[in-house]
């Protein structure tokens, strides 16, 4: 059933990346940079016989939050499943560097949002695809070293899989609902690789049990919880912008040996009901039950707080 | 895949002044157009879909929308992926909403 509360706010799973776009930024703002009318779609699609989309699924721009300029990429989920590919990947990069580029000038973003909802790489162009994961991981990293914050925002229909995945690990800040997914490879490539007594895709409580969103935030792989409405990431995303940790070495450090110990702890459980149960959770099978409001109160209470991305 | 154009006239120009919409998803079932003002009263409909051999059904569905909306003097551009009729119509009656509303 869904709850009376929500059932008539806009719901982030449910929409559009454009309707994203206008729900998260102030409204109006949004100025697309090589919009449907440009017509830069890929160039590999039709080879295939596939139809293309006006913006290869990727949609960017600049607009304002709370009146601060912004800038802000949102992956279509739904279109070849989110892909990154060689035109939505030059998109991707070419916003992020624009953003290093414009630091202390006029035209200066204080945040990049990366709306992304992606299985990975596009397999019609995987080549492609797989540079441009590469290259927006460097072009992000090089934005957080200019002082930018780039925060990820994950709770689409596509989660955030394969290159996905590692640029949503690189970013500052990660926001993340109960519908989202952050994980590297999806669950029936897993499957395919290693059987379904290693991973059953099939199974949709355990896939979201393990790469959804309270795991993730219980583990510390997202820094906010949020409700599943577009309200609700608005509101996280206004208030993260300004609390960044440095990023330097100092700052790595403390990560890589936050997940060394991470892996210490529960890197021999089969299913995140043990960790639970290692890491003092009261009742531990029932953390994917509980109401939005009561896992955000357990998140307080026995989350792993980041402090070191 | 298939790609063809379909010219016609309306009756009107389509009312209002936004110059420009896009909607809906490249998604499997589903479609999504590109609506551009390009004045006078004529409607342009360019059409790539992935399902072949449709043309005739495209030509009724657009036939039904320009008799009952008379979009004169717009462009639309359309990339199909299998959608039904019903939702090509349900598409090409919310674009002509999203340019007849105050821009």
């Amino acid at each position: 059933m869904i709850p009376k509360n929500i059932s008539k706010a806009a719901s982030w799973y449910e929409s559009s990346a454009r309707d994203r776009i206008n729900g998260l930024l102030d409204h109006g703002s949004f100025r697309e940079i090589l919009g449907p009318e440009a017509g830069v779609i890929s160039p590999h699609l039709a080879l295939f016989d596939l139809p293309p989309a006006f913006d290869d699924g990727m949609i960017i721009g600049r607009g304002t939050m709370n009146g601060h300029p912004v800038a802000i990429a949102a992956q279509e989920g739904q279109f070849m499943g989110g892909t990154f590919a060689e035109v939505s990947g030059a998109k991707l990069v070419g916003l992020l560097r624009a953003a290093t580029a414009a630091a202390d000038t006029a035209q200066a973003v204080s945040t990049v949002f990366l709306l992304l909802d992606t299985g990975g790489v596009r397999l019609q162009e995987a080549n492609a695809g797989e540079m441009a994961v590469s290259e927006t991981v460097r072009a992000l990293l090089e934005a957080r070293s200019a002082g930018i914050a780039v925060i990820a925002l994950i709770g689409g229909r596509a989660g955030a899989f394969g290159g996905g995945g590692i640029v949503t690990a690189c970013c500052s800040h990660v926001i993340i609902s109960e519908q989202g997914r952050i994980s590297i490879s999806g669950p029936e490539v897993i499957e395919t690789n290693k059987g379904a007594e290693e991973f059953d895709s099939r199974d949709r409580a355990l896939v979201w049990r393990v790469t959804g969103g309270r795991s993730r935030a219980l583990l510390g792989g997202a820094d906010s919880y949020v409700k599943g409405d577009v309200a609700s990431f608005r509101q996280a995303a206004a208030v993260t912008r300004n609390t960044l940790p440095d990023f330097s070495l100092a700052t790595l450090d403390a990560e890589q040996k936050r997940l060394e110990e991470r892996l210490n702890a529960y890197g021999d459980c089969r299913d995140t009901p043990e960790i639970w149960a290692r890491a003092g959770i009261d009742d531990p099978k029932n953390v994917s039950e509980l109401s939005d409001d009561a896992f955000i109160a357990l998140l307080a209470e026995k989350g792993h707080a980041h402090g070191a991305r | 895949m298939e790609k063809f154009t379909i010219s016609t006239r309306a009756q009107r120009p389509l009312s209002g002044t936004t110059r420009q919409a896009i909607l809906g998803v490249v998604a499997s079932g589903n479609l999504e157009l590109l609506f551009e003002r390009i004045g006078g009263d004529t409607v342009e409909i360019n059409i790539l879909t992935a399902s072949t051999g449709y043309r005739t059904v495209w030509e009724a569905v657009i036939r039904d929308f320009v008799e009952r909306t008379s979009p004169g003097g717009v462009r639309i551009t359309i990339h199909d992926n299998g959608a039904r009729p019903d939702t090509v119509m349900l598409r090409l009656m919310q674009g002509a909403k999203m340019l007849e509303m105050p821009s």
